[in-house]
């Protein structure tokens, strides 16, 4: 681990930008690593993976709205009609129309959209395909453990043994759904605590008794039941947290992606410290039946994203309501995409690359990448290609929202990925170098009273300084642009800032250094 | 013979239990069953009052029937099994489960290792132990060595009663290995067990009465004249033949009259020390040779004392004396039905299965088979109250398991890892709370007597984690032999012998039908085969996966895809409670 990969990732993740100014730039040793890697997890991060089982039609997902007239040609038994699609302000793409919330949050900034994620050699088997998402590895590598498994085994080393203890007393991820899928399983545990679904959990939280026969059997099954419940290490933090959460925005009636979600707000906001969670929702197969005949904005595909946008949205006003929504962002994925060319029997079949979508308060937001280029002479043979491996994407959510180092994450994600803006607003800019180390910025007076002198020494990059608060929020730009090489001063009003402790982040392209002021 | 707390075990035990040691060698502290870490106990559900008795069973013989057969009678019922079972007429089935296994190969030396320093002078490796010189400091590997053989003779049984029969005497008429702590005579004792596992009860306690394990583990080898020791006279009559029933009514002085009757009974220790078989010695000298006189309860008999080598006949009048009281059929009847069919016995049961059971065993002068075949063939043990209600004991729930999986050895011609890999079935059924060999008291597993617990005794907070994690291991990073071994399910194997592995509901409920021994809902069929799809909707695309592979079984990807989604499916098949019950 050097220090640049270090420091890159301590900016990026502004989990606790206050250690930065504490460090400084002085060589930091392993030991602080850790230490900053137990507090980037104390920050309580949160990431929320939703599986869309089947192969989600990415091409109706996000429109890309340059090739809509080709798309008419090749795809015309499912192609969505250009008026219906939801436009999104300064973006060469559209969404379907049964994503109005996911239009909202892209207005918001709260939406990213990375598009035409996928793997090299792509592999057309929902098993094999979704196995190769879950464990991140290449299409012809086999790996039997998962890239977030993996992740946690890191970060908690000798679970379960040691679990749960103090310093983590919560289930290291959660997920719904039946049985423990690839996605947790690390190299020597798994480490997800598995709730059936949201009845289960429910049963769990209020105490509530399967059904079992009235017989004797029956008895000694709900025996059986009742002390696998409470052997369940966890069952108690979790039933404690969902207790401490009575209020919650309103969730869409029938809808399973909701009342999963729901319970994830629920134990966020209930205090659990878990990290990572995977809910799930299936049928996006749409060989057939994907649109309706005389309204391709009907059907199959239609109803299963209204579902995927009403459960977010829900979601993301309940975040919000319960004080949580800084800290938690969203990923869909699935296996694949579909195929450009659609099926008489009005789907469409098995394909490649596809966009995916991040969400939260702290997503860079806008749309990352281009828009394919279809061929209007396509035909079942071909499929979209891959701009930006989905495991660029996994390693961008590991570094900048969990803070863990690049070295780390490359042990992970099994390969050293060139990671993505996913986190993080996008003024904030990657690949940092140490500004010139000579001189330190020089802010006076400290603390701030209002008119306040910024000096420091430039190498004559383009530079942004900004305001931020402890924790992570940007709060002012204070400059941005080109700089001069050699000393350099800008005069800043800091009268209307609220009391507090801040840090003055300066950034150009390779580089990052802050400095801690103190508001009165 | 002194426990000591010194941290050395032995083979490299992984369970997680607490370990007394005893001259440097583990022993496995029993979990202390009667003090359940669970709280609270659901209100309990008695079973209805049952009509059937021990009429022979005339309903169907359908493979609900079969397995329900099996799976009191074997350690689990494997599909093979079944597969025989199906194509036995109901009076073919009942014959060839009461059939008899051959006696196992004896134990042998599996323990030298010179990697870790043991090396036992008289016995070489690969050797039978059974007749060998004391063996002071190798003692503590052949009583483990003998524990580890008891398990294999379970995973390898063949497919009927005796090896469940053989752990039904161990647990009536119980020694502790550890404590006894002479492999050869606690070999000998099983010896005892399976020779009449099937025969006669009463020869069966006249060998026992006088074994040399049982002589020292209930101090008949300390019983002379001067000090009567009355510890195996009373268990003689608590414990082994009348019991505590209602009508039980012998007294204090018959538990006295009876060590007096046993005095000079002892052990042969020279044959301890040197090679051999151990034999019990009767030494006149330390007989009591006055009369003894029994209550009303035994007809106030009074045994006449007899001198010399004479005195050693006393035994055999005593027993006459034992066996002549209705009791000892009731009370073995009884312990039989507790075993292989269900807990409690209600005054229905008692009339309509236990006296008549009795009755057969006193008409055919204790021999044991007749009893157990008007029990398995009754129409009260078929009775659908009697199925599925007993909690599975550890060796029920690792044994079967391991069995129905086909689980095998990494090298089964590695016959010190083959007793590595028993070392770690025993050590994690002894986690579970079942210790083959070294039952926690002379009153045998607790689930087998203790009201109003019974088999829930067997379940625990701590045990259910147990069973889940080695089932789990099995499934996943591999059953831990040794550090460097680590035994995994082929499940790929599994599903192939059954009939349909292509098709995902099917192969399920075949699969859980072998598994849980029941056949599940059809709501819990579709849940495992959500797992098993990946949340896919279309069957189809397991059977593709599956064809894939069968077509190409050297591709590993292929292999791989149709082996993750078996693993997550049968472990939470597995977790179902279903599981536990049998």
């Amino acid at each position: 681990m050097d220090r640049r990969k270090f420091l890159r990732h301590a900016g990026h993740s502004l989990a606790i930008p206050g250690l930065m100014s504490s460090f400084g730039f002085s060589m930091q040793g392993r030991k602080s690593l850790e230490n900053f890697l137990r507090l980037a997890s104390d920050s309580n991060r949160v990431l929320i993976l939703i599986y869309l089982q089947g192969g989600n039609d990415g091409l109706n997902t996000v429109i890309p709205m340059d090739q809509v007239s080709v798309l008419n040609k090749v795809r015309p038994h499912v192609v969505l009609p250009d008026d219906k699609i939801l436009g999104l302000d300064d973006a060469q793409v559209g969404l379907h129309p049964s994503l109005p919330g996911f239009k909202s949050l892209y207005e918001e900034g709260r939406l990213g959209i990375v598009q035409n994620v996928g793997y090299p050699e792509q592999n057309y088997s929902h098993f094999r395909s979704t196995d190769i998402w879950m464990s991140g590895s290449d299409s012809n590598q086999l790996v039997n453990s998962g890239w977030p498994g993996r992740l946690l085994s890191q970060e908690y080393p000798q679970y379960p043994d040691e679990y749960p203890n103090t310093e983590m007393p919560d289930p290291l991820a959660i997920e719904i759904g039946y049985g423990s899928s690839l996605l947790f399983q690390g190299p020597t545990a798994s480490m997800s605590m598995v709730l059936n679904n949201a009845d289960s959990f429910y049963n769990l939280v209020d105490n509530v008794e399967e059904e079992a026969p009235d017989t004797v059997a029956g008895d000694k099954l709900k025996f059986v039941r009742l002390v696998a419940r409470q052997s369940q290490l966890y069952g108690e933090v979790v039933t404690a947290a969902a207790k401490k959460v009575n209020t919650h925005a309103s969730y869409p009636e029938n809808n399973v992606l909701g009342a999963q979600l729901k319970i994830v707000s629920k134990l966020i906001a209930g205090g659990l410290k878990t990290p990572v969670y995977m809910v799930r929702i299936g049928g996006f197969d749409t060989h057939d039946a994907q649109v309706v005949a005389g309204d391709h904005t009907k059907g199959e595909h239609a109803e299963l994203l209204k579902k995927v946008n009403d459960a977010v949205m829900a979601f993301m006003q309940d975040a919000e309501l319960q004080g949580i929504d800084d800290r938690v962002i969203g990923m869909t994925f699935s296996e694949f995409g579909r195929r450009i060319v659609s099926n008489a029997s009005l789907g469409t079949d098995h394909g490649s690359a596809a966009p995916l979508f991040v969400f939260g308060n702290e997503v860079t937001g806008g749309v990352l990448g281009n828009n394919p280029t279809i061929d209007s002479n396509s035909t079942f043979e071909h499929n979209l290609e891959m701009q930006y491996d989905f495991r660029q994407v996994n390693a961008s959510i590991i570094e900048q929202w969990f803070g863990v180092s690049t070295a780390d994450t490359t042990n992970v994600m099994l390969n050293e990925f060139e990671t993505l803006p996913i986190i993080g607003k996008p003024e904030v800019i990657s690949g940092l170098n140490p500004l010139k180390t000579e001189t330190e910025a020089n802010i006076y007076p400290n603390p701030l009273v209002g008119i306040t002198s910024i000096d420091f020494y430039s190498n004559g990059e383009p530079l942004e300084v900004s305001l931020m608060d402890l924790q992570g929020k940007k709060v002012a730009q204070i400059y941005s642009g080109q700089t001069k090489h050699g000393k350099q001063q800008i005069i800043w009003d800091a009268s209307h800032l609220i009391a507090g402790r801040y840090l003055i982040v300066f950034r150009n392209q390779k580089s990052h250094y802050s400095k801690l002021v103190v508001k009165y | 013979m002194q426990a000591s707390e010194v941290k050395e075990n032995i083979g490299d035990d992984k369970p997680k239990v607490d370990a007394l040691v005893v001259d440097g060698f583990r022993k496995v502290k029993p979990i202390d069953l009667s003090v359940t870490t669970q709280s609270i106990s659901p209100k309990k559900v008695n079973r209805k009052t049952l009509s059937t008795g021990i009429v022979k069973y005339s309903g169907e013989w359908d493979k609900e029937t079969t397995i329900h057969l099996l799976r009191r009678t074997l350690f689990g019922a494997k599909k093979s099994e079944m597969d025989y079972y199906s194509g036995l007429t109901f009076d073919q089935a009942i014959a060839s489960v009461l059939s008899e296994s051959e006696s196992p190969n004896a134990p042998v030396n599996d323990y030298n290792s010179s990697s870790e320093g043991i090396e036992d002078p008289d016995i070489a490796f690969g050797e039978s132990w059974i007749e060998a010189p004391y063996g002071f400091d190798y003692e503590g590997q052949r009583v483990g060595s003998l524990k580890f053989w008891l398990i294999k003779n379970m995973i390898s049984q063949q497919s009927n009663i005796t090896e469940k029969l053989v752990l039904f005497w161990h647990n009536l008429l119980v020694t502790e290995s550890w404590g006894v702590f002479v492999g050869k005579a606690s070999y000998q004792y099983f010896d005892v067990l399976r020779k009449h596992a099937f025969g006669n009860f009463k020869t069966l306690i006249k060998e026992i009465t006088v074994d040399p394990a049982v002589l020292y583990y209930l101090n008949g080898a300390s019983n002379v004249k001067e000090s009567p020791d009355e510890n195996y006279a009373r268990e003689l009559q608590e414990l082994f033949c009348i019991g505590k029933g209602e009508n039980s009514k012998y007294t204090e002085s018959d538990v006295q009259a009876a060590a007096r009757v046993l005095t000079g009974w002892g052990v042969d220790w020279q044959g301890v020390l040197d090679a051999g078989v151990i034999t019990p010695v009767f030494r006149p000298w330390a007989h009591d040779t006055s009369d003894k006189q029994f209550s009303s309860f035994y007809g106030n008999r009074i045994i006449v004392g007899k001198t010399g080598e004479e005195g050693g006949s006393e035994v055999d009048e005593l027993l006459d004396m034992i066996f002549e009281n209705n009791e000892v059929a009731l009370y073995i009847c009884r312990r039989l039905y507790n075993f292989f069919v269900y807990n409690e016995i209600d005054q229905a049961t008692e009339a309509n299965v236990i006296i008549p059971l009795a009755n057969i065993f006193r008409s055919n002068n204790y021999e044991i088979r007749p009893v157990l075949e008007a029990l398995l063939s009754s129409e009260h043990f078929y009775d659908i109250e009697n199925r599925g209600v007993l909690l599975k004991n550890p060796a029920d729930h690792l044994i079967g398991v391991w069995r129905i999986l086909g689980m095998q050895y990494d090298d089964p011609d590695d016959l010190y890892m083959v007793a590595k890999t028993h070392a770690s079935i025993l050590w994690s059924m002894a986690g579970m709370g079942m210790e083959i060999a070294d039952p926690p008291s002379v009153a045998g597993w607790p689930a087998y007597y203790q009201a109003p617990q019974f088999d829930k005794s067997w379940i625990t907070t701590d045990t259910i984690t147990a069973r889940a994690l080695r089932v789990d291991s099995m499934l996943f990073w591999g059953f831990w032999v040794t550090e460097d071994l680590q035994i995994n399910a082929d499940l790929i194997a599994f599903i192939s012998q059954l009939s349909t592995p292509e098709l995902p509901k099917e192969m399920l409920e075949e699969a859980s039908f072998l598994l849980l021994g029941t056949p599940l809902s059809l709501e819990a069929i579709e849940r495992l085969k959500d797992i098993l799809l990946s949340g896919q909707q279309s069957d189809y695309y397991w059977t593709a996966a599956w064809y894939s592979h069968t077509n190409d079984p050297s591709n590993e990807e292929y292999k791989l895809v149709v082996e993750s989604r078996l693993k997550i499916t049968f472990q939470s098949m597995l977790q179902l409670g279903e599981f536990q019950l049998m």
